[in-house]
């Protein structure tokens, strides 16, 4: 996803010459592209994020687009006053961008692991979240948020992610992106857990459960009309993403939910579950110690419809 | 106000010192004692420094200033309006119930105010942005940022200044406004904050030192900090000045950090001042 973003990036802002690229001091040779072609754009903030956040403000507020980019963990949790404060507090059209966000980075341990980013970011007023399923998405997602004239948060994996879109969707920020019908469960994944939710869709689709499939890359504004339609319809919600199972995308669904009235669906919520992810191993073996794999995925699901309903 | 005589400069900033008191008593709000210490920094740069017009408060090519110390707010309040940004008697609704003047500024609250403040180490970043997003469109205009000394304490505020070093911002000024006390304590105390213009050098700025109530001085630090574009290096003022200057019963005294005013003191404390 980060080539991909450093492509589209450059591509945005010969479009755009008010587009300006903040980066802390992070993606060797990534931008490489974007300095030649707009040297007087990009800025190597250092390994300073409040400053860089704070500077991205002072951009705005001058008539900029700015876009910051790092580490999800220290884009989000080091200078989370600043986007608060100096972003969302003035409504101001900056991208904060977080690469390498969930497991991305398991093996350079809990200081590189972005699990409760999505939580953060969703509750501050004015903030859009943004989560693309793949690189698809992604392109579709920036191209619109640089229209918005508010703050964006915009979390990224980091590279090889498998594409799942085989074409354009027809993708708007603020809606889901319904992929499949089904009557007995629906997935919901956000983020770069399209690729194992769409897997594991298939698996309980050979088991006989008809899975609907959606994927939800904005997580805030919720679509909640999309949502209602749903939980009208189908008793079991499953939430997939690649983040602690509070706060995020699965707190998101449930908060809403349980504010409407009558009967409503069980939600499932997939994600992490037990704090810092810490094992050495790579980003596969830890999806698999929490859970992340279209196996256990599918597994959860059968499981949850094979008991009895809560009482 | 205009550039008249200092000493008209002086009475201007003394009547900003009794409209700051009086707003302090009717609004029970606290911070009168940071707000005398940088009242004549405004004053002169309000006077005579930055080219701002009230008439014009969006204009692109306007000076731009952050009142980074956001709690000393009702002071930037009165001399805005003291220059014609708002109708004065906005000033006597400080606080009260939907007005556009909170005690620390809002985004947009009331023209001429850049930037939201409150939270102690904000300002210089986004000064830095206004600087870069300056040369960027190939813009002149100034950018100045007034802190605190307790502000200092805060990581951004030095993160912001070696970036500014770098990028070679020599028309971003910085003022500290160093009146010796943070909230619960002596500044250079509770940190090691001094010497503050050796620092600011070290971080690749030009510093001077200054009297932060002597006008003339002030005037005279503003016009060498001008004079610095073109050096490369960005240009911070570390202004010595007292809490609860103007006042003899508030001077140095940190219990003005959060009391209020009573009628009598508001009576005495104008009578100091030479005011009606």
């Amino acid at each position: 996803m980060r080539n991909a973003f450093a492509r589209e990036i450059t591509a945005l802002a010969a479009a755009d010459p008010r587009l300006v690229l903040l980066s802390g001091d992070i993606g060797n040779r990534l931008f490489d592209e974007f300095k030649a072609r707009h040297p007087d754009r990009f800025f190597n903030a250092g390994v300073a994020e409040a400053n860089m956040t704070g500077m991205a403000a002072g951009m705005a507020l001058s008539g900029l687009r700015p876009v910051t980019y790092t580490i999800a963990t220290f884009n989000t949790y080091r200078c989370y006053e600043q986007i608060r404060l100096d972003l969302c507090y003035h409504r101001l059209p900056v991208i904060v961008v977080g690469v390498g966000a969930g497991l991305s980075y398991a093996g350079l341990g809990g200081t590189h692991q972005a699990l409760e980013d999505i939580a953060m970011m969703r509750v501050l007023p004015h903030m859009t979240v943004l989560c693309p399923g793949d690189t698809v998405e992604l392109r579709l997602l920036l191209r619109q948020a640089l229209h918005l004239d508010g703050p964006v948060y915009l979390r990224l994996g980091m590279k090889n992610e498998p594409v799942v879109h085989p074409a354009d969707p027809p993708l708007v920020i603020g809606r889901a992106l319904p992929l499949r019908e089904g009557e007995d469960v629906c997935l919901l994944s956000t983020g770069t857990t399209l690729p194992i939710a769409v897997a594991a869709a298939d698996r309980l689709a050979a088991a006989g459960v008809a899975a609907g499939l959606a994927s939800l890359p904005t997580v805030e504004p919720l679509d909640t009309g999309f949502l209602a339609a749903v939980a009208d319809r189908v008793p079991l919600l499953a939430t997939i993403e690649e983040h602690s199972v509070r706060g995020g995308l699965g707190s998101a669904v449930a908060e809403f939910l349980a504010g409407r009235p009558g009967p409503r669906p069980r939600v499932l919520r997939l994600g992490i579950e037990s704090g810092f992810q810490h094992r050495v191993g790579s980003q596969a073996e830890a999806r698999r110690r929490a859970g992340l794999t279209p196996e256990a995925v599918a597994e959860r699901i059968l499981a949850a419809r094979a008991a009895p309903a809560p009482s | 106000m205009g550039g008249g005589p200092a000493g008209s400069a002086r009475a201007v900033a003394d009547a900003l010192r009794g409209r700051v008191i009086g707003m302090s008593h009717a609004a029970k709000a606290p911070h009168l004692g940071s707000c005398l210490s940088c009242l004549d920094l405004l004053t002169v740069l309000y006077a005579s420094f930055l080219q701002v017009d009230p008439r014009r408060p969006d204009d692109p090519d306007r000076d731009r200033f952050i009142l980074s110390k956001g709690h000393a707010a009702p002071a930037l309040y009165a001399v805005l309006a003291h220059r014609g940004f708002f109708p004065a008697g906005l000033l006597d609704g400080y606080t009260r119930p939907d007005s556009p003047l909170e005690e620390h500024p809002g985004p947009r609250c009331v023209p001429g105010v850049e930037v939201a403040t409150g939270s102690l180490g904000h300002g210089l970043p986004i000064g830095v942005g206004m600087a870069l997003a300056a040369n960027l469109a190939g813009r002149r205009h100034r950018t100045v940022v007034l802190l605190s000394d307790g502000e200092c304490n805060e990581g951004s505020v030095w993160e912001a200044a070696m970036y500014a070093a770098a990028r070679r911002l020599d028309r971003l000024i910085a003022i500290i406004d160093v009146n010796k006390w943070q909230a619960t304590g002596r500044s250079a105390e509770v940190m090691a904050l001094e010497p503050l213009p050796q620092k600011w050098e070290a971080f690749g700025w030009t510093a001077m030192r200054i009297d932060g109530h002597d006008h003339a001085a002030i005037a005279a630090a503003l016009a060498r900090a001008d004079a610095a574009a073109g050096t490369g290096r960005p240009f911070a003022i570390v202004a010595d000045t007292v809490k609860g200057k103007g006042v003899s019963f508030m001077e140095d005294d940190n219990n003005w950090h959060y009391r209020i005013p009573t009628a009598e003191e508001v009576a005495r404390a104008r009578q100091e001042l030479g005011l009606p």
